[in-house]
This record gives structure tokens, sequence and C-alpha cells, in this order.
């Protein structure tokens, strides 16, 4: 597993992968970072823990791709992405999708992509425990039109 | 020839199998579909009649008509939930 691209159990601190991501180069401009967390409520039920299956090696995979991608599509110095796997309960942190570049536009855009592809592209599922037992999160359509939006949006950058 | 297969989330839990290595005559994925779904009721429900099936061969999603080869690793996993 490279650094810039890390599945792990482990929670992970803003500030020391920021810190990591920057590496004190005076050329970044702009870090846009963003985290995800476990909600305790969803689709009105209590959620009060959650498990987090993926697809080792695969995962991987897909996750170095969307990376490429946005380097592809936008003007970056560095990104990095983390996304926790096993067992999580609310307000704990899923994911981390930061990103460094000269100027802002860039580093905002390539963060909503990358985490607009993970959802849709990146093999991890999630298994919420709620009163009634427990249940496997169904995917969103939003989340398939949100990721929609950016498949045929190579001519406008 | 021997392919390699595995089930994730739901699919595993509904299939009682995570993974499993089969030798099989299938040329493509298509081909490879009906020789589970024979197993039983359970297998037909959770992969030939599920509209929302997703397959990876070999660490990539892939549509039904991918060509198989031996030793490839085939996938069946629902839609991906992450972030």
């Amino acid at each position: 597993m490279s650094q810039w691209v890390r599945v792990q159990q482990e929670d992970f601190d803003l500030s020391t992968e920021v810190a990591r991501l920057r590496d004190g180069r005076k050329d970044i401009g702009a870090v846009v970072a963003f985290v995800g967390t476990v909600r305790d409520i969803n689709q009105g039920d209590r959620v009060s823990t959650m498990v987090l299956e993926h697809y080792p090696g695969m995962t991987e995979k897909a996750l170095h791709e969307i990376r490429e991608e946005a380097h592809r599509r936008w003007r970056l110095e560095n990104s990095l992405i983390i996304h926790r796997v096993g067992p999580l309960a609310p307000a704990d942190q899923i994911v981390l999708v930061a990103v460094a570049s000269r100027h802002r536009g860039d580093a905002f855009a390539a963060a909503e992509f990358m985490m607009d592809y993970l959802k849709t592209r990146a093999p991890f599922w999630k298994k919420e425990q709620t009163p009634e037992g427990s249940r496997w999160v169904d995917a969103r359509v939003s989340d398939q039109q949100a990721a929609q939006r950016w498949e045929h949006a190579d001519a406008d950058i | 020839m021997k392919i390699t297969i595995l089930y994730f989330a739901s699919l595993r839990e509904q299939l009682g199998c995570a993974q499993e290595v089969l030798d099989v005559e299938a040329n493509t994925v298509e081909e490879l579909l009906p020789i589970l779904c024979e197993r039983g009721p359970q297998w037909q429900q959770a992969l030939c009649d599920n509209a929302h099936l997703q397959v990876a061969v070999n660490h990539t999603v892939v549509d039904l008509a991918t060509p198989l080869k031996e030793g490839d690793e085939v996938a069946f996993f629902p839609p991906v939930t992450g972030g």
C-alpha cells in the first residue's frame, strides 16, 4: 500500500495527515480535507455500531485509480485517501480525502470528485446495528447521481 | 479450468460462502452464473435474479460478457456503500 492510499482499522489524526501531505512545501496554496464520520441515525433508525467490510486488494487498486484520475483532471500537488475498515461507532471517523494544490479551485473540485467516486467505485460495504437488528446499508441513488456529474466532465476541465 | 470465486457483504451471508475454488468450464462470467445458480433457490436469487449484482474479475469491475481464463479471481458483490 502506498503512503497516499491507506486502508486501515486504526483511527487517523487530521492535523498529522495534512502536515504530511503539505510536507513543508511553499508552493502549495490550498489544502482541502474531507472527513466522513459515522452518524448515529440512518433512515430514521438509531445506529449503535457499524462494521465496514472491504475487498482487500481491489479496494487499494480502486482508490489508487481514483486518485490518479483526480491528478489527471486537475492540477494537484499531492493528495491522500485514508479509509477505515472493521467495527466503528457513531462519531468515529471513517474516511479522509485531502488534496493539496496551488489554488483552491483545483483542491475543492478534486476532493469532491474523489469522494463521489470513492462512494460508488471502491468496494466497501457498511453493515449497521440498529434496535431492530443488523442490516446492510443500501446504495443510494443520490450517490450514483453525484458520481455521474463527473463522467462527462473531461471536456470542461 | 480453475477459478477462484469470492462473495462479499450481503451475498456472502445469503450464500454462506466467502470464497471457493471451482474447476469449471465457462468462457465468460455469463456462462459461469447459471452453473452457480443451479445450486438452488438461494443462489438463483442472490446471483441470477439480482439486478444490482456487481462483478469484478481480477480486481476490475466488468460486465457479464467478460472472458474468463485459468486462475482468474471472480468476485460477486452488491453495490458499494463506503465513504
